[in-house]
C-alpha cells in the first residue's frame, strides 16, 4: 500500500519534471529573451550584459536545472510585459479564475444532477428526449458563441446583467472574492453559465448513463419489489451509487475548467489566468506563459494523484497499478 | 458490388437501428451535404474569398438577399473586406472539416499504433509510452494547442506562416488526442494477446507486427471508431476555438472559427449576418457529428440492447 | 482595531484610504485582512459615498505598461500618467503651451535655458517641489538605460540655482525644448531616494522599479490603487496648484480589450467614458438614448513605407531591391483607391491626406496636401516601364492591435494592390511580433503612423524616422531612408532658432520626402470617444489625449 502511494507520487514528480522540461524549452528557445526585454536603444554591450545576468550563457543543464528550482520556489522571474513578479501577477488572477470554476461547477451539479436523473428515469418521454437533444446540443455550441450571445441579450438587450468584469470585489488577505457583493454576484452570473454549459451537459451524461446502470441491478429491482415508492428507490438508492463517478468526474474536471476558463474570460474580460494567458501568448511574455503551464498541469496531476491514491485507499482491487482505468 | 454492401449493412442489427433513428439518418443527410458542399466549394461558391483580386471593398458589408439592402450574388451578405458570406462559410467548412478529420485522423493513427505496440510488447515499451501519455494528459488541451500554434508560429518565418497555418493547427488539435486512443487499444490488445489464436499464431512465427495489424487490430476497432466520431466534433470545435482567440486561421484564410472572431466585431454595429451564419453552420456541423457519433455509441454498446 | 462593528467599519475605510494614498497596490497584507474581517462589505459602497464630487468610468482600449513615467515612450501611457504627473510646461486644449510646474523661462544663452519653478506646489506624499526634483527627475530620464531618453534629444545636463530655479544646458540651439518637457514629467527626488528608484526601471536587472506600482507625482490626482489589468483608480488632489476645472472625485480607470465588451459597456452604461469606440459601432452607440459620439481627426497620420535596404527580405526578387526605383513605389501610390479605402475601411471618418504630416503640425503646407490620384492603368505602366511586367511578390507588414481600423486598410490595400499585378502577402500579428521585425528592417513595407508627438512639431518625425541614423537621429529610421539633401535641410532646421525660417527648411525637406515617393500618405486616422449622458464636459484635442482635469460631470 505505501509502495503503491510512493510510486504514484513519484509518477507524479516525473510528470512535473517533463512538463517543467517543455516549460524550459519555450522559455529558452521561443523568441529572444533579450531582444524582448530591451528597447530598441540599446547597445550590443548591454544586450551582452543582460544575456550574463539572465544566465543564458550557462550550459543547457544547468540553466533548466536553476529554472527548474527556481520554479519549485514560486520564482519565475518578471513579466515581459508589466514589469512585475509573474508568481506575483498569477496569485492575484487566481482568485478570479477559481471562483468562476467555483460557480461552474455548482451550476453544473446543481442543473445536471437533477436533469440527468429524469432523463434517466423517464427515459422515452418527450421532455427527455428534448432535453437528450438540448445536451447534444450543448456540447456542440461553441462556448465563445455562446458568450457572446448571452452578453447580447442579457447585458445589451435587457440590461440586466453586467458585460464584463468582476463588479464589485472585496480583498480579504491576498483572496478578492466577488460573492460578498451584489454587483460581483450578478457579474458572475453570465460567465458562469457560459463556462458551465460544457460541464452540464457532462454531468447530465454522465449521471444518466450511471443510473439507468444502476437501475437495472438487481438490488434496485428488490427495492422495487419491496414496494418502495419510486422517489424513495431512484433517489435515495440508485442516485447515491451514481454520484462517486460523478462527484470524481466533476473533481478532475476542474483541471480542465481552469484552462477551459480561458474562452470565457477573454469573451467577458474576466481578469483570471486566463485572460492573462491570452494576453501573455499575444505579447509572447514567455515568463508567464511558462509559469501558467506548470501552474495548471500541476493542478491536474496533483488532481489525478489524489483521486488516485483516494480509490486506492477506498478500493483494495485497484492497488495494482498493471491495469490503469481506461 | 457497392450496394451490395451497402443494402446488407442496412439490413444488419446496426442497420436497423439507423433506419428506426431519424434522428440519425437526418445527421448523416446534413453532414454529407455541408461535406459535398465543402468539397464541391471551388464550384458553387459565387467567388473565391481567398483570391484578393475578386474581392472589392466596394461591395463592404452587404446584408443578406432578403433584406432590403441586399444584392445579387451575395446571399448572405458581404463581410467589411466585400467577401462573399456564402463563400467563405463554404470555403471555411472545408478549412474546419479537413482540419478536424485530419486531426481526428492523425490523433487515431498515432493512438492506435502506440497502443498497439504497449499492449502487445508489455515491459518497458509499455511502460515508457504510458508514461508520456501521462505527461500528455497532465496538460489540458486547449493549452496544449495554444502553446504549440503560438510557439510554431513565433518560430517559423512570416512567408511559411501562412502555408503552414492548417499543418501547425492539425499537430496542436492531435497532439493530445492520441492518447486516449492508445489507452482504449492497448487495453484490448492486452486482452487480445492473450487468446488462444493470438498464441497459436505466436508459437507457429507469425511475426508480432502482423498479429498485431491482422489478428488484434480489427477487435479493438469498434471502440476507436465510437471515439473518433465523438472526436471529430471536438477537434472542429477546437479549431474554431484557437482561431477565435487568435493562434488558428489567419484571416486570409479563414475557417469558421476565423469568421466568427471578426464577425463578433460587428455584433453592435448591425451586421448581425457576420457572426449569426458561421455560427448556425459551425453548430450544425458539430451538431449532426455529435448526434450521428451519439447514435454510433448506443448502437454498438451491447449493454444497453 | 476595535470591537465595535461601525466604528471599526470606518477607521478600516479611513486606513484603507491613506493606505491607498500611498499608492500600495496589490499587496494587501494582514492589515487589510483584518479591517476587512471588521465588516467591510460596507467597503464597495463608502468610497463614493464619501466623496464630494463625481466618480467618472474609463473604459480604455488596453492598459497602461506602468505607473512610472519613464517607462514606455507610449503616447497613451504617458496621457494617462499625466493625470498623476506634470512636468515642467503643458499643452492646452488647443495645443498650445503654457506654464505648469515652471512659471516661466528664459535663454540665458543659446544653449542654456532658465526655468523659474513654482511655489507652493507639493507632492502627493507630501514632499514640497523644489528644484532638486527637477535635477533629479531630468537626470533619470536622459539615464542611458532610461528607455525614454530619446523623447529629450538634446539634453546634456542640468543644475539647480536655488530651490526655485533651473537650470538646463542642452547640446545645440534647440528650439524644440519646451516641446519636449511638457511629457517629461517630474518626480519627487526624496521620493525616489527614499525607495531606490533614482535610476530608471531596469528590467534587465530582475529588480521591480519601485514606481512601477507605485506613483508620487503633483498632478490633479492621485493613484489610489492599481491592479493592472483590472482597474486602477484614481482620486482627486485636493491640494493641486491649480484651479480644478473640473468636477470629479474618482476615476475608475478599466482597460477592456475586447472593442465589443467596450461597446457593451458603453451601452449598458458601465463604463461612462471611453477613448475608443470602434469605428464600426459609432452609429449604433450614438443611437442609444444616454450616449453621445465625439468623433474628428486626429494628429497621427497613417502612411506605407518602403524598405529602401539592398535587398528584401520577404520578396521573390532576390537580385535588387524594386522600390529603390521611384517609379515602383509611385505605382504602388496610384494603385490606391483612396476613397474607396476611406468610405469602407475607414467608415468615411478619415481624412485623406497628400502629406505626411498633419495640417496643425508647423512643417505643413497646404501644397504636400495634394494626393496622386488614383489611376490602376497608370499604376501598372509605371511598373511595366520599372522592368515588373507582371508585378512582383512581397509581404506586407501590419499591426493587428496597432492603427485604427489598420487590420481593415491593410486588407484592403492589400487586394488593391494585388489587382496592379503584384503578388501581396499580408503578414498580420500583434504589435510585440511586428515590432522586433520592423526595428531590425526586416520587412518589406509597413503600414506606420506618426502623430509627432510631443514636439507637435514636423521636426519630430524629420529627426526620428527620416533622418539617417546618427546619435539621437533615425532612431526609427527602419527602411534607410535617409538621403543627404534631406539630413542637411533637417540638422539645418534643428538649430535654427527663428521660426518662419525653421518652418521653412522643415517644409523643403518634406517637399522631397513627397517627391521621391518614400512613403505612401494614407489619411490622418479618426478619433472616437463616446461619453454617457452624465459627462457634462469633455474636450478633445487633436492629440486624442484623455485631459480628465477639464471634465464636468452632471
Amino acid at each position: 500500500m505505501l509502495a503503491f502511494l510512493i510510486r504514484r507520487l513519484l509518477n507524479a514528480a516525473g510528470v512535473m519534471l517533463t512538463v517543467a522540461f517543455l516549460a524550459f524549452m519555450i522559455f529558452r528557445f521561443v523568441g529572444d529573451p533579450v531582444e524582448l526585454m530591451l528597447n530598441e536603444q540599446s547597445t550590443q554591450a548591454q544586450r551582452d550584459e543582460l544575456r550574463v545576468r539572465l544566465g543564458l550563457d550557462r550550459s543547457f543543464p544547468l540553466q533548466y536545472l536553476s529554472f527548474v528550482a527556481n520554479a519549485a520556489k514560486g520564482e519565475f522571474g518578471i513579466s515581459y510585459r508589466n514589469q512585475q513578479d509573474v508568481i506575483v501577477l498569477i496569485a492575484e488572477r487566481l482568485p478570479a479564475t477559481l471562483e468562476l470554476v467555483l460557480v461552474a461547477t455548482v451550476l453544473s451539479l446543481a442543473i445536471g444532477i437533477p436533469l440527468g436523473v429524469y432523463t434517466a428515469i423517464a427515459r422515452n418521454s418527450l421532455g427527455a428526449q428534448l432535453l437528450q437533444f438540448g445536451s447534444v446540443l450543448g456540447v456542440s455550441l461553441p462556448s465563445f458563441a455562446v458568450g457572446i450571445l448571452l452578453i447580447l441579450v442579457f447585458s445589451v438587450t435587457l440590461g440586466w446583467l453586467p458585460a464584463f468584469g468582476r463588479g464589485e470585489v472585496v480583498q480579504i488577505g491576498w483572496w478578492s472574492t466577488g460573492l460578498l457583493t451584489p454587483g460581483g454576484r450578478m457579474a458572475l452570473i453570465l460567465p458562469g453559465i457560459t463556462l458551465s454549459l460544457f460541464q452540464i451537459t457532462l454531468v447530465m451524461r454522465l449521471v444518466r448513463a450511471e443510473m439507468l446502470e444502476t437501475l437495472r441491478t438487481d438490488f434496485i429491482r428488490f427495492a422495487r419489489a419491496r414496494g418502495l415508492r419510486a422517489w424513495a428507490v431512484n433517489v435515495r438508492h440508485a442516485l447515491r451509487n451514481c454520484l462517486m463517478p460523478v462527484i470524481t468526474v466533476t473533481g478532475l474536471q476542474i483541471g480542465n475548467l481552469i484552462a477551459f476558463a480561458l474562452v470565457t474570460e477573454t469573451v467577458f474580460q474576466w481578469p483570471g489566468m486566463g485572460l492573462l494567458f491570452v494576453q501573455a501568448v499575444t505579447f509572447v511574455d514567455i515568463p508567464v506563459m511558462a509559469a501558467y503551464l506548470m501552474l495548471v498541469s500541476f493542478v491536474f496531476v496533483a488532481l489525478n494523484t489524489l483521486v488516485d491514491m483516494a480509490y486506492a485507499v477506498v478500493d483494495p482491487r485497484l492497488r495494482q497499478d498493471s491495469v490503469k482505468h481506461g | 458490388m457497392a450496394e451490395g454492401a451497402i443494402s446488407r449493412w442496412l439490413g444488419s442489427d446496426m442497420g436497423l437501428s439507423f433506419r428506426a433513428s431519424p434522428v440519425a439518418m437526418a445527421s448523416l443527410v446534413v453532414l454529407v451535404l455541408v461535406a459535398l458542399s465543402a468539397l464541391l466549394a471551388p464550384v458553387i461558391a459565387p467567388q473565391n474569398p481567398y483570391d484578393l483580386k475578386q474581392v472589392f471593398i466596394d461591395k463592404a458589408e452587404i446584408p443578406p438577399i432578403w433584406t432590403r439592402d441586399g444584392e445579387w450574388p451575395f446571399l448572405l451578405g458581404t463581410d467589411p473586406q466585400g467577401r462573399d458570406v456564402l463563400s467563405s462559410i463554404l470555403y471555411g467548412t472545408r478549412m474546419s472539416l479537413l482540419i478536424g478529420v485530419a486531426a481526428v485522423a492523425a490523433s487515431m493513427s498515432i493512438g492506435v499504433s502506440i497502443g498497439l505496440a504497449a499492449g502487445f510488447l508489455g515491459g518497458w515499451v509499455d511502460n515508457l509510452l504510458m508514461r508520456i501519455a501521462d505527461t500528455v494528459l497532465s496538460i489540458p488541451t486547449l493549452l496544449v494547442a495554444i502553446l504549440v500554434s503560438a510557439v510554431a508560429r513565433a518560430l517559423l518565418p512570416p512567408g511559411l506562416r501562412e502555408p503552414f497555418a492548417a499543418v501547425i493547427l492539425v499537430a496542436s488539435i492531435s497532439l493530445t488526442g492520441w492518447v486516449q486512443y492508445a489507452r482504449t487499444v492497448r487495453a484490448s490488445t492486452m486482452v487480445e494477446r492473450r487468446k488462444e489464436y493470438a498464441q497459436a499464431a505466436r508459437i507457429i512465427g507469425v511475426s508480432s507486427a502482423r498479429i498485431m495489424r491482422r489478428h488484434i487490430l480489427p477487435n479493438t476497432l469498434t471502440p476507436v471508431l465510437v471515439a473518433a466520431t465523438l472526436n471529430l466534433g471536438l477537434a472542429i470545435l477546437a479549431e474554431a476555438t484557437l482561431s477565435f482567440l487568435g493562434v488558428g486561421m489567419p484571416i486570409t484564410q479563414p475557417s469558421l472559427g476565423a469568421l466568427i472572431r471578426i464577425g463578433n466585431q460587428y455584433l453592435f454595429s448591425g451586421a448581425w449576418w457576420l457572426v449569426v451564419f458561421p455560427s448556425v453552420q459551425l453548430g450544425l456541423i458539430v451538431l449532426s457529428v455529435n448526434l450521428l457519433g451519439d447514435w454510433l455509441r448506443d448502437a454498438l454498446n451491447p449493454k444497453l440492447n | 482595531m476595535t470591537e465595535n462593528w461601525a466604528h471599526g467599519a470606518k477607521q478600516g475605510v479611513h486606513m484603507l484610504r491613506s493606505l491607498g494614498r500611498m499608492g500600495a497596490a496589490g499587496r494587501r497584507g494582514w492589515l487589510m485582512g483584518a479591517a476587512v474581517a471588521l465588516g467591510l462589505a460596507a467597503f464597495g459602497a463608502a468610497p463614493a459615498e464619501a466623496q464630494q464630487g463625481k466618480v467618472l468610468k474609463w473604459g480604455a482600449a488596453r492598459e497602461i505598461a506602468s505607473l512610472d513615467p519613464y517607462s514606455f515612450g507610449d503616447t497613451f501611457t504617458l496621457a494617462t500618467l499625466n493625470h498623476v504627473y506634470e512636468g515642467l510646461v503643458r499643452y492646452t486644449g488647443e495645443l498650445g503651451i503654457e506654464p505648469a510646474l515652471a512659471e516661466s523661462w528664459e535663454t540665458v544663452s543659446p544653449t542654456v535655458w532658465r526655468f523659474k519653478l513654482r511655489r507652493g506646489v507639493a507632492f502627493h506624499g507630501g514632499e514640497a517641489f523644489t528644484a532638486d526634483d527637477v535635477v533629479a527627475s531630468l537626470e533619470r530620464v536622459s539615464h542611458d538605460t532610461s528607455p525614454l531618453k530619446g523623447n529629450l534629444p538634446a539634453y546634456k545636463s542640468s543644475r539647480k540655482i536655488d530651490d526655485q530655479t533651473v537650470e538646463i544646458e542642452v547640446t545645440g540651439p534647440y528650439p524644440l525644448l519646451l516641446n519636449d518637457l511638457t511629457n517629461i514629467f517630474i518626480l519627487s527626488k526624496t521620493w525616489m531616494e527614499k525607495n531606490n528608484a533614482l535610476l530608471p526601471t531596469d528590467s534587465g536587472k530582475g529588480i521591480k522599479g519601485y514606481a512601477t506600482d507605485n506613483a508620487n507625482g503633483t498632478g490633479p490626482f492621485m493613484v489610489e490603487s492599481r491592479r493592472p489589468d483590472a482597474r486602477t483608480v484614481f482620486v482627486v488632489n485636493p491640494k493641486w496648484w491649480d484651479k480644478p476645472q473640473h468636477n470629479l472625485a474618482r476615476i475608475e480607470f478599466t482597460p477592456i480589450a475586447s472593442a465589443a465588451t467596450r461597446v457593451a459597456a458603453m451601452l449598458s452604461g458601465e463604463i461612462d467614458f471611453t477613448n475608443v469606440a470602434p469605428l464600426q459601432d459609432l452609429p449604433r452607440l450614438s443611437a442609444a438614448p444616454g450616449v453621445k459620439v465625439m468623433q474628428s481627426s486626429e494628429l497621427r497620420t497613417v502612411y506605407f513605407a518602403m524598405n529602401l535596404k539592398d535587398t528584401l527580405p520577404n520578396s521573390d526578387v532576390k537580385d535588387r531591391n524594386p522600390f529603390k526605383d521611384v517609379r515602383v513605389r509611385e505605382a504602388l501610390y496610384r494603385a490606391i483607391d483612396i476613397d474607396a479605402v476611406q468610405r469602407r475601411a475607414m467608415r468615411g471618418l478619415s481624412r485623406n491626406t497628400g502629406a505626411v504630416v498633419a495640417p496643425a503640425i508647423p512643417g505643413y503646407t497646404p501644397a504636400q496636401d495634394v494626393r496622386l490620384p488614383f489611376d490602376l492603368d497608370g499604376a501598372k505602366k509605371l511598373l511595366a516601364d520599372a522592368g515588373f511586367p507582371n508585378g512582383f511578390g512581397f509581404t506586407l507588414n501590419c499591426v493587428s492591435d496597432g492603427l485604427v481600423n489598420e487590420e481593415e486598410f491593410c486588407q484592403a490595400v492589400a487586394a488593391m494592390w494585388t489587382r496592379a499585378g503584384l503578388k501581396v502577402t499580408l503578414d498580420l500579428a500583434p504589435r510585440s511580433q511586428q515590432t522586433p521585425k520592423r526595428v531590425k528592417g526586416e520587412f518589406d513595407v509597413i503600414s506606420f503612423g506618426w502623430a509627432n508627438e510631443p514636439m507637435i512639431d514636423a521636426y519630430s518625425i524629420l529627426i526620428q524616422v527620416v533622418r539617417s541614423k546618427s546619435g539621437t537621429g533615425g532612431v526609427f529610421n527602419w527602411g534607410d531612408w535617409g538621403r543627404a539633401d534631406m539630413d542637411a535641410l533637417i540638422d539645418a532646421a534643428g538649430v535654427e532658432l527663428d521660426r518662419p525660417k525653421r518652418i521653412a527648411l522643415m517644409s523643403q525637406a518634406l517637399d522631397i520626402l513627397k517627391r521621391e515617393h518614400l512613403f505612401i500618405p494614407l489619411h490622418q486616422q479618426p478619433m472616437a470617444w463616446a461619453i454617457r449622458g452624465n459627462v457634462a464636459t469633455m474636450v478633445q484635442a487633436n492629440d486624442n489625449k484623455p485631459r480628465l482635469w477639464l471634465t464636468k460631470m452632471n
